[in-house]
């Protein structure tokens, strides 16, 4: 891989709450343009690792770089110019409450852009449209259902046509037809925007379809274990561990039986 | 070396038809009462073989480890434990907890455990049990600390949290001389409708407490005054003691209680729902979109409550004092007017909004540093009514040291 190609380098990422180390020395890089997969075992550090790459957390150690360039060695305008090309979608949506689908997908436009009030307006409604919620823009988000939420975080998520595009858990709650078309939505993405993409899930049948690379966090070592296309370590990898998440299990049955 | 021998039962081990075995067991309870429950404990060339027989379930008398225990101290050259459980009739989980505490006391004293002679149900359960080791770096101390270690750590919280309070105050703030270059983000729109939750909607409440107030004050000063003759300076005590302390200081304890509580439960509830952190990943920093609103609201809102909450509270006074001294109302009025100094009042109503900017911090600061559950947003609010009210009454003292010293 060229520097060029690169777009975002994990650089020996220690995470930790306190003094509880979570997770050690990660480091990975993730290529321009693919869908990167961050995949591993509960409580291992998935989502806290997505908190540290969006600079909610602060890193005990380590760094993340985008475009080569340090983000926590940034000041604070060049860390909110680079927060502009951010586009996250959190667990469960994480809509703001107090304001309609059309007011959540229009604040990051009004905070980053001068457009009008016209093409606002009809930014927000080719977003909804995008997620298939046309006609909802004046609804709470109290007043929709779990999925309408999640489609309307990504609609958000896409408001200002990020290079970067974060999802946290995308499948978690949602039925498995919409947990495809969302799958089929995040590829489209990649394809149409060209856009850099981070998945925190730990779904299969997700992983296969639109993992370009991953890396597999391990709770039980603390460490990064593995990086690379999902589909390589299922037939390349010796590592049991690996071998069990990808095969949801069925290969360890035999060694954890007579490790008993 | 593993001490424990579990022979492997016919099936692989799995959860579900385990525990459909066990569903079994315990439906059929009721139908079947059977003999007591009986543990026999029969020793033979370094074997211990624990024969359990009888009914094992709620009704029964719960077997001990302490039995197994005290058997393998009388008898050191025990080499293994087996079991035999031919005239078992039933069993709980209570017979399974038992029998994890024996394998598990086997491993400790590295003596054999075989498992042959218990029922599948028992075996399947227990392999599951045993199938992950206890996770022992869990970063948490089991140790209770000790009187010190405990100080310690309560001062570098107290710090931590003395430090929490001031960062917050300085964030503020910063959001503040932000407004006032005309740079803040936040939404004109969410002020107007905090104003009008927290000023128009509260004014039954605000009414009622200091009507009931104005009606108390005057009473004790009927009381006593009437005494010494001097009744008609309850109207003097009314007014001085409502415009300069009561009428703000009830309307900021008020409104810490029912604004101040809900800016906690709402900013927390929003931590819990990650739309904090939405915001942040868009830049817009959270201290400015949903504090300053909630400030600036307050901030504006208390002067005008607390201007109802005097007259209201006079009123009160009014009507306990012509009810029950024989003071004409035209008198008492003038009285009043007489007594009620401008600077009083306009000390008052800027003390109000100071209140406001102390329910709106204290509300907004623990909602901001609520914990990830519903337990941490209820503690939040707590804390923020706590906290809130404390920094009201406490400020007030200082006013009050102040005022005096200026002459005010």
């Amino acid at each position: 891989m060229s520097s060029s190609e690169i777009k975002i380098e994990i650089r020996d990422l220690t995470m930790a709450y306190g003094s509880y180390v979570v997770m050690r020395d990660i480091n990975a890089k993730v290529k321009r343009g693919s869908v990167f997969v961050i995949m591993g075992t509960s409580g291992s550090g998935k989502s806290t690792l997505l908190r540290h790459m969006l600079g909610l957390q602060h890193p005990a150690q380590g760094d993340v770089f985008y475009d080569g360039e340090s983000f926590w060695g940034m000041d604070e305008e060049a860390r909110r110019a680079q927060l502009r090309h951010f586009g996250v979608l959190f667990q469960s949506g994480a809509l703001w409450s107090s304001m309609t689908l059309a007011e959540n997908v229009a604040l990051p436009l009004i905070e980053y852009s001068k457009w009008a009030a016209r093409d606002l307006q009809e930014i927000v409604r080719l977003k909804l449209a995008l997620v298939g919620l046309s006609g909802f823009e004046g609804y709470y988000p109290a007043e929709i259902s779990g999925g309408m939420r999640k489609r309307a975080g990504l609609a958000r998520a896409m408001a200002l046509d990020p290079e970067i595009l974060f999802f946290d858990e995308p499948s978690a709650g949602l039925d498995p037809i919409s947990s495809q078309n969302l799958d089929r939505l995040i590829l489209e993405l990649r394809d149409s925007l060209g856009a850099t993409i981070v998945v925190v899930t730990h779904e299969l049948a997700s992983i296969f379809m639109i993992a370009d690379d991953s890396i597999f966090l391990d709770a039980d070592t603390k460490t990064m274990r593995a990086q690379g296309n999902p589909n390589d370590l299922l037939r390349h990898s010796n590592d049991p561990k690996i071998k069990a998440f990808l095969t949801r299990g069925e290969s360890s049955m035999e060694s954890q039986g007579a490790s008993l | 070396m593993i001490e424990i021998h579990l022979s492997k039962p016919r099936f692989s081990p799995c959860a579900l038809s385990a525990c459909k075995l066990f569903a079994e067991h315990t439906k059929s309870r009721m139908t079947q009462p059977g003999p007591n429950a009986d543990l026999l404990l029969e020793k033979t060339a370094g074997e211990l073989r624990l024969r359990l027989s009888g009914n094992y379930r709620e009704e029964s008398e719960s077997p001990r480890v302490e039995t197994l225990c005290e058997a393998l101290d009388q008898d050191p050259t025990i080499k293994s434990v087996t079991f035999e459980s031919g005239g078992l009739i039933g069993w709980d989980s209570r017979l399974v907890a038992f029998i994890r505490n024996c394998a598990e006391l086997c491993l400790q004293r590295k003596i054999q455990f075989r498992d042959e002679g218990l029922p599948e149900g028992v075996r399947r359960l227990l392999r599951l049990a045993l199938a992950t080791p206890e996770k022992k770096d869990l970063g948490r101390s089991p140790v209770k600390p000790n009187f010190l270690q405990m100080l310690g750590e309560g001062t570098l919280k107290g710090w931590a949290d003395a430090v929490g309070l001031f960062t917050f105050l300085g964030e503020c703030l910063m959001a503040l001389v932000n407004m006032a270059r005309g740079r803040a983000r936040f939404r004109w729109s969410d002020v107007f409708l905090i104003m009008q939750q927290c000023g128009p909607q509260a004014l039954g409440i605000v009414a009622m407490i200091n009507f009931l107030v104005g009606l108390i004050l005057a009473f004790v000063g009927a009381t006593e005054l009437v005494r010494f003759g001097a009744s008609i300076y309850v109207a003097d005590l009314v007014g001085v003691a409502t415009v300069r302390e009561m009428g703000c200081l009830m309307t900021g304890i008020i409104l810490c209680g029912r604004t101040g509580a809900a800016f906690a439960a709402q900013l927390g509830t929003m931590k819990v729902n990650e739309e904090i952190s939405a915001l942040e990943t868009f830049g817009v920093p959270p201290i400015e979109f949903l504090v300053l609103p909630r400030m600036l609201a307050l901030i504006v809102v208390m002067p005008f409550l607390c201007a109802f909450a005097d007259f209201i509270s006079l009123t009160g006074g009014f009507v306990v004092s012509i009810g029950m001294l024989n003071v004409s109302p035209t008198e008492y009025l003038i009285r009043t007017v007489h007594a009620i100094q401008l600077k009083s009042y306009l000390l008052g109503i800027t003390k109000g909004s100071f209140f406001g900017f102390l329910v709106a911090y204290s509300g907004c600061m623990r909602g901001m540093q609520s914990g990830y559950s519903a337990a941490a947003v209820g503690e939040a609010t707590t804390r923020a009514v706590v906290t809130g009210i404390t920094a009201i009454i406490a400020s007030d003292g200082i006013f009050a040291v102040i005022c005096h010293a200026l002459g005010i």
